[in-house]
């Protein structure tokens, strides 16, 4: 009996597939299964009751899963967009200097060291209306004589929780943005400097051209982990006052943990994981046509 | 007035304002992260005053002494944390590495059908949402008994690494010329011996940088954490920040004090590797 005889690279990939298919691929069957019952954690015998799409239906007939999505969808579009535009505007910034840029490129990455739970504190304290430091300074510098509740009102506790997931990502996009612009080549932008370019015409006909592969690589890289935005949120506002701070993500942890309900909860999360999912291929399909673009293809 | 005069006064302005825009920016990066380790060296009475003192009266280490100080004073099990901590991610890193190591060197060398959409897939099991994610794993893991064990989660950690792992060192194995390993087979190596002897040297800098992001990813995650760590046995530091919250206050003082404890290896491991960090995602995506 001649020995089966697998190919190499399937050999050299197997403990990761087999890593992923068990913490990843059969939870996840798991709980596709039990999206499809009326699993509760406190009665284990429910997990074997068949009840069809329910669940499916009583999310997608919920007001407030709908509102939920549709929060989590704005706050990833804006957040994703400034964080690419201030990141973009950073680059150039710390490209035009001259004199101590290793430095600056290190403070650039400050950010990017903290913890998301640790931004969420961070900012929790700083927001805070009582001894935060937005209030405090704001008072003393006479702008304001009364707290203002930044996580307390609906906008500007979303516009508290942006800016702390801004704050975080940006310096991924600027550092990534940055290693674009030092692998540019110098001669088209020399040739279009002699043809008489105006620097605008430049940026937008050379630069970014070039630049593109670099920021939808920081797209790609974000879009694979843009739920860590969950630990921000459930520490700063935990979804709350009242619903209004709420996140697909927050809502998903609450009926599962909280109420208990984890056939209603994953139903929920496989909604969330189609919505990431989503997002990643459409970057990932992204980053392929802007290097086929580049010639930098196959 | 001439225009080279007024060309170059409108070029100072201009290099002024990038100065000044670069200058505010530079701040709002900084400030958060100093804000919090100011604060864990001044007492809660100077956190808490209203008015707000803004110049500190007084410094001290109090709040980083209670916090070693144990359980029973307002004290937080900050050193078992800690362990806690280090073991996971040391031992999830290590293992995530020979993983990445195995499945980049598959991609970087080996053509084979579907490789795209592998890699995708593989890609992708990152993007679940760690949330999503906790539901199935807390109910397998309650089943298995692995739920609040530093087992459960390396196990999980390391699957959490290896899609990124795998990305990183791809892109290093490719930077390493073929003809290389080629040479070396030439002159009488196995295959695994070219690896270790010529390939792995050469790109080991990257590998190194990849353990180290994984590494931080393990030190920093949270969501699947709170829900498999119940006791303080196995309890990341992550977690263990949410001891200081109770249900009306939270200790600002003691909550930044830990915050500085866990940024500082975070800090200087990103210093070490932050060159080839870049690189290495830069050139794994743009090559691919």
């Amino acid at each position: 009996m001649s020995r089966l005889k697998l190919p190499q690279w399937f050999v050299l990939l197997l403990p990761a597939i087999i890593i992923l298919s068990a913490v990843v691929l059969i939870p996840l069957l798991l709980s596709l299964y039990s999206s499809f019952t009326p699993y509760r954690l406190t009665r284990p015998e429910t997990l074997y009751k068949w009840i069809g799409t329910f669940n499916y239906e009583k999310a997608i007939t919920n007001a407030n899963f709908w509102a939920a999505f549709g929060r989590t969808v704005l706050l990833l579009t804006i957040a994703l967009n400034v964080e690419m535009l201030l990141g973009l505007g950073l680059a150039l910034l710390v490209n035009r200097v001259t004199w101590g840029q290793r430095g600056l490129r290190t403070l650039m990455m400050f950010p990017m060291m903290f913890s998301p739970v640790l931004v969420g504190f961070q900012f929790k304290f700083i927001f805070n209306d009582n001894v935060g430091l937005v209030n405090n300074a704001l008072q003393s510098l006479g702008f304001s004589d009364v707290a203002i509740p930044w996580l307390v009102d609906a906008n500007l506790a979303m516009f508290s929780i942006i800016f702390a997931e801004v704050w975080t990502s940006t310096s991924v996009f600027a550092i990534l943005i940055l290693a674009g612009l030092f692998a540019i080549p110098r001669d088209p932008l020399e040739a279009a400097k002699v043809d008489g370019c105006t620097p605008w015409q430049t940026f937008r006909h050379i630069t970014l051209p070039y630049l593109m592969p670099f920021i939808y690589i920081a797209l790609a890289i974000r879009s694979l982990d843009v739920a860590r935005a969950y630990d921000i949120v459930q520490i700063m506002t935990n979804g709350g006052p009242a619903r209004r701070t709420e996140l697909i993500w927050t809502m998903i942890g609450r009926t599962g943990y909280v109420d208990a309900k984890m056939g209603y909860a994953n139903a929920m999360g496989y909604i969330s994981i189609f919505l990431a999912i989503f997002f990643t291929i459409y970057f990932f399909k992204k980053l392929n046509a802007a290097r086929t673009e580049l010639g930098m293809g196959g | 007035m001439d225009i080279n005069l007024r060309h170059r006064i409108r070029a100072r302005l201009l290099k002024a304002a990038q100065m000044v825009t670069l200058f505010i920016a530079m701040s709002i990066i900084c400030i958060p992260g100093l804000w919090v380790v100011l604060n864990s060296f001044r007492p809660t009475v100077e956190i808490m005053a209203k008015p707000p003192v803004w110049i500190p009266n007084e410094l001290n280490l109090d709040h980083y002494r209670a916090m070693f100080g144990g359980v029973g004073q307002g004290g937080v099990p900050v050193l078992q944390y800690f362990t806690n901590s280090l073991i996971i991610s040391i031992t999830s890193t290590l293992i995530a590495i020979l993983v990445g190591m195995a499945g980049g060197y598959a991609f970087a060398r080996y053509r084979f059908k579907g490789k795209g959409a592998i890699f995708i897939g593989l890609m992708l099991t990152r993007a679940v949402p760690g949330v999503a994610l906790s539901l199935p794993l807390f109910i397998v893991m309650a089943r298995t008994g692995l739920i609040d064990t530093h087992i459960g989660l390396i196990i999980v950690y390391v699957a959490m690494n290896v899609p990124f792992t795998i990305w990183l060192i791809d892109g290093f194995f490719r930077q390493v010329p073929r003809e290389l390993a080629e040479a070396a087979e030439i002159d009488g190596c196995t295959r695994w011996q070219a690896f270790w002897k010529v390939e792995f040297p050469v790109a080991r800098a990257g590998v190194a940088s990849a353990g180290i992001f994984a590494f931080l990813t393990s030190w920093n995650e949270y969501a699947l954490a709170s829900q498999l760590t119940r006791s303080t046995f196995s309890k990341t530091m992550p977690v263990g920040l949410r001891d200081f919250t109770s249900e009306f206050t939270i200790n600002w003082g003691g909550m930044c004090a830990l915050a500085v404890l866990m940024i500082i290896p975070a800090l200087i491991l990103t210093f070490l590797v932050q060159k080839h960090l870049i690189a290495g995602l830069t050139f794994g995506g743009v090559k691919g």
